[in-house]
């Protein structure tokens, strides 16, 4: 059920989700996006270039926070803008086989400002992990009918 | 390594042709956890009034890196792919991205600032789907910009 443009307003909570990630889901997104930088996926080669081990695509990050608000708008394609900076890099530690996540992320978003002669609301979106945002400045333009 | 200074202002043309398929478009989904039935459903696509699947919020950055990779592996460049990190990135949509599209970028290099011994390179792919029966034609379909921070001895 989509949201009613008329009844946003600046401070809406739209929820929350938590994400949990592996090793195995940094391989699957390098196949599925063409990133295949090791850094994503081999501890030796990430801390060969002083990575403190390997991380996650901020791609990953990215990709998977705005489902929170796909889901709430509706229809990914309302989404007609969608901006952040990747401010701290996510650890995933090698849980293989164990069933456990490699790390957590969490996120949650806001109506932070509504433009009634665009019919657009930005939704932005705080994204941390390891008691760290990872993401800053994520902003989703979502334009709703 | 140092990072090419006369980067700044160059343009690579568009090159070859991403052919955007349902399989792909329900792969990149699951690989970003996305579980929008406008990904995987036909059916569920069309409810919405779209032509096909719909592409996830971030599909096009599979387009903006294949351009970006022109000016990575350019020798000339002088970038080290294995001490890059994204530093920002922003999608601008003028359309959504639906299967069968067919796509191609043109890349712009924004911007190219020295940080400490590394360098922060700024691009801009400007994505356009091939339309008419010759694909003779283009529609503009997003503009991405990425920031990356090639990083230096050290950094």
């Amino acid at each position: 059920m989509s949201p009613s443009f008329d009844e946003l307003t600046a401070g809406q909570d739209i929820g929350s989700r938590t994400i949990e990630v592996t090793r195995t889901d940094l391989v699957k997104y390098a196949g599925a996006s063409g990133d295949f930088n090791p850094i994503h996926w081999n501890e030796a080669f990430a801390t060969g270039v002083e990575l403190p081990g390997v991380i996650a695509h901020g791609m990953f990050t990215m990709g998977a926070a705005v489902q929170l608000v796909t889901d709430w708008a509706g229809d990914p394609a309302a989404v007609v803008d969608f901006q952040t900076r990747f401010t701290k890099p996510i650890l995933v530690a090698d849980t293989t086989g164990t069933g456990q996540p490699g790390a957590t992320i969490e996120v949650s978003g806001a109506v932070g400002k509504v433009d009634p002669d665009a019919g657009t609301a930005r939704v932005d979106l705080t994204v941390v992990s390891a008691g760290q945002k990872v993401l800053m400045k994520a902003q989703a333009v979502v334009r709703l009918s | 390594m140092t990072i090419n200074p006369d980067l700044q202002g160059r343009s690579y043309p568009a090159a070859e042709v991403y052919d955007v398929g349902r399989e792909k478009i329900r792969e990149f989904a699951r690989a970003v956890k996305a579980t929008h039935p406008a990904h995987f459903e036909v059916e569920a696509a069309k409810a919405l009034g779209h032509s096909d699947l719909v592409a996830p919020p971030t599909f096009a950055i599979i387009i903006a890196q294949r351009a970006d990779a022109q000016l990575i592996e350019d020798p000339d460049s002088g970038i080290d792919f294995s001490r890059v990190v994204h530093a920002d990135q922003r999608f601008t949509h003028h359309r959504p991205i639906f299967a069968g599209d067919r796509l191609v970028a043109e890349l712009h290099v924004d911007g190219v600032r020295a940080m400490g011994g590394g360098a922060m390179i700024t691009t801009r792919s400007e994505i356009f789907a091939l339309t008419g029966n010759d694909g003779g034609d283009r529609q503009s379909v997003a503009t991405t910009t990425s920031s990356i921070l090639v990083r230096g001895e050290g950094q």
